[in-house]
């Protein structure tokens, strides 16, 4: 009864972490919650008594992605910026 | 887009949801038994680990496929960056720097304990990989690792390394009659020495997604 | 219900979200994320489908050990492909002219 309650608890989080993923209108925001739901897809992975997928997923899913999402979205905003900051300037 | 093709977009996924959901709870039980039939022949396939045996030895060949497609998208990865070095170099920051290097021992025996654990219990080559490209980021992130430039001898070695002694394995056994099927007395060794060239490979692929393209301005 | 088909049914959620969201999503990083959901949910449905009788099925689990590795450099491929655009017309979408937004 336990589990079950916390199962539905996780696949309701896990919905709302990519709900919130791909609705928010910031995009770090989506970046981090995108971080969040790789690491509940990896509880989730635990609970289906796949402990081998868990440990990619925290590793990869969670922390690997991240970086690569972080420093894209770095660089797309930087060069972005650059553009438009003369613009700016009187 | 504008919003008739939205509605249209989530209302046709609404409808796919709703029809995969219906099909998954009217689908018969499976016909073949997959996990007895996994568990049957775990005996003869060199290790103890079920995911293990269907990694690399009952399925190896869409493993060996798959360090192959992470190979090629590292090199169209390659083909596309500019070809101008890295501009930016990480800040230097002494409390991260000082975790970094205390982390590292740490990151490295903890891929060499999954390595080895691949045979036994869960672990492998895929887990241990992703932790020592997770320990490259994250070096880079302190300032210890400059982004990687245009890779040298060395390290083109070591990133088709695994690709290179599975494939010599397979290559190596191809009288046995079927791709990959390794005679069981050397399944242990043949497979040990697949996933060390895999974890190394695996990693340094892996971190290269991120070190070869961070920094650049394209 | 079984742990197993709870999780495949959340996985065909996950799906049906990122796929709207590939489709409905201009910017291309947005992009890359809802097919990353979308991935999610697919290996929640093969992984739980198999599952559903409760015992672990190691030949889906293995699968989907791939499916991440290859996932996180298709990632990498997009993101590159995303940024190598950026940097040739600045642009951050495919719907160029448009009302990308």
């Amino acid at each position: 009864m336990l589990m079950l309650a916390f199962d539905g608890l996780l696949v309701l989080a896990l919905l709302w972490s990519a709900w919130r993923c791909l609705a928010s209108t910031d995009l770090s925001r989506a970046v981090v919650m995108f971080i969040v739901f790789g690491l509940l897809m990896a509880l989730a992975w635990a609970r289906l008594d796949a402990p081998d997928i868990a440990l990619a997923e925290a590793a990869i899913g969670a922390g690997l992605t991240g970086a690569l999402l972080l420093d894209a979205l770095g660089a797309l905003r930087s060069r972005r910026e650059g553009r438009d900051a003369p613009r700016e300037t009187p | 887009m504008n919003r008739f093709t939205r509605g249209l977009a989530v209302a046709v996924g609404v409808a796919l949801a709703a029809t995969l959901v219906a099909a998954l709870l009217e689908l018969p039980a499976a016909a073949v038994y997959l996990p007895g039939a996994v568990a049957q022949h775990l005996a003869q396939s060199g290790v103890e680990h079920p995911v293990t045996a269907v990694l690399l030895n009952f399925r190896g060949w869409d493993t060996l496929l798959e360090v192959a497609v992470l190979l090629l998208a590292l090199l169209t990865l390659l083909t596309l960056r500019g070809s101008e070095a890295p501009v930016a170099e990480v800040e230097a920051e002494p409390l991260l720097q000082g975790l970094a290097r205390k982390a590292l021992p740490l990151i490295i025996l903890m891929a060499g304990y999954l390595f080895w654990a691949g045979a036994y219990r869960p672990g492998g080559a895929f887990q241990a990989g992703a932790v020592l490209a997770a320990g490259a980021v994250l070096l880079h992130l302190a300032g210890l690792l400059p982004a990687w430039a245009v890779p040298g001898r060395l390290l083109r070695l070591g990133l088709i390394l695994g690709f290179l002694v599975f494939l010599a394995v397979a290559a190596g056994l191809l009288g046995q009659g079927a791709l990959l099927q390794y005679p069981p007395a050397l399944a242990g060794n043949l497979i040990l020495l697949i996933e060390a060239g895999l974890t190394l490979s695996l990693g340094l692929v892996l971190a290269g997604l991120f070190l070869f393209v961070t920094g650049r301005q394209a | 219900m079984s742990t197993g088909l709870l999780y495949a049914l959340s996985g065909v959620g996950l799906f049906m979200l990122g796929a709207v969201g590939v489709i409905v999503l201009a910017h291309l990083m947005r992009k890359v994320l809802a097919f990353n959901v979308m991935g999610s949910g697919a290996f929640l449905v093969l992984v739980g489908l198999a599952q559903r009788t409760g015992q672990p099925d190691p030949v889906p689990q293995a699968m989907v050990l791939t499916g991440i590795v290859v996932a996180v450099a298709a990632t990498a491929l997009a993101l590159g492909l995303a940024r190598a655009l950026h940097a040739r017309t600045g642009g951050v979408t495919l719907t160029q002219g448009e009302d990308g937004d």
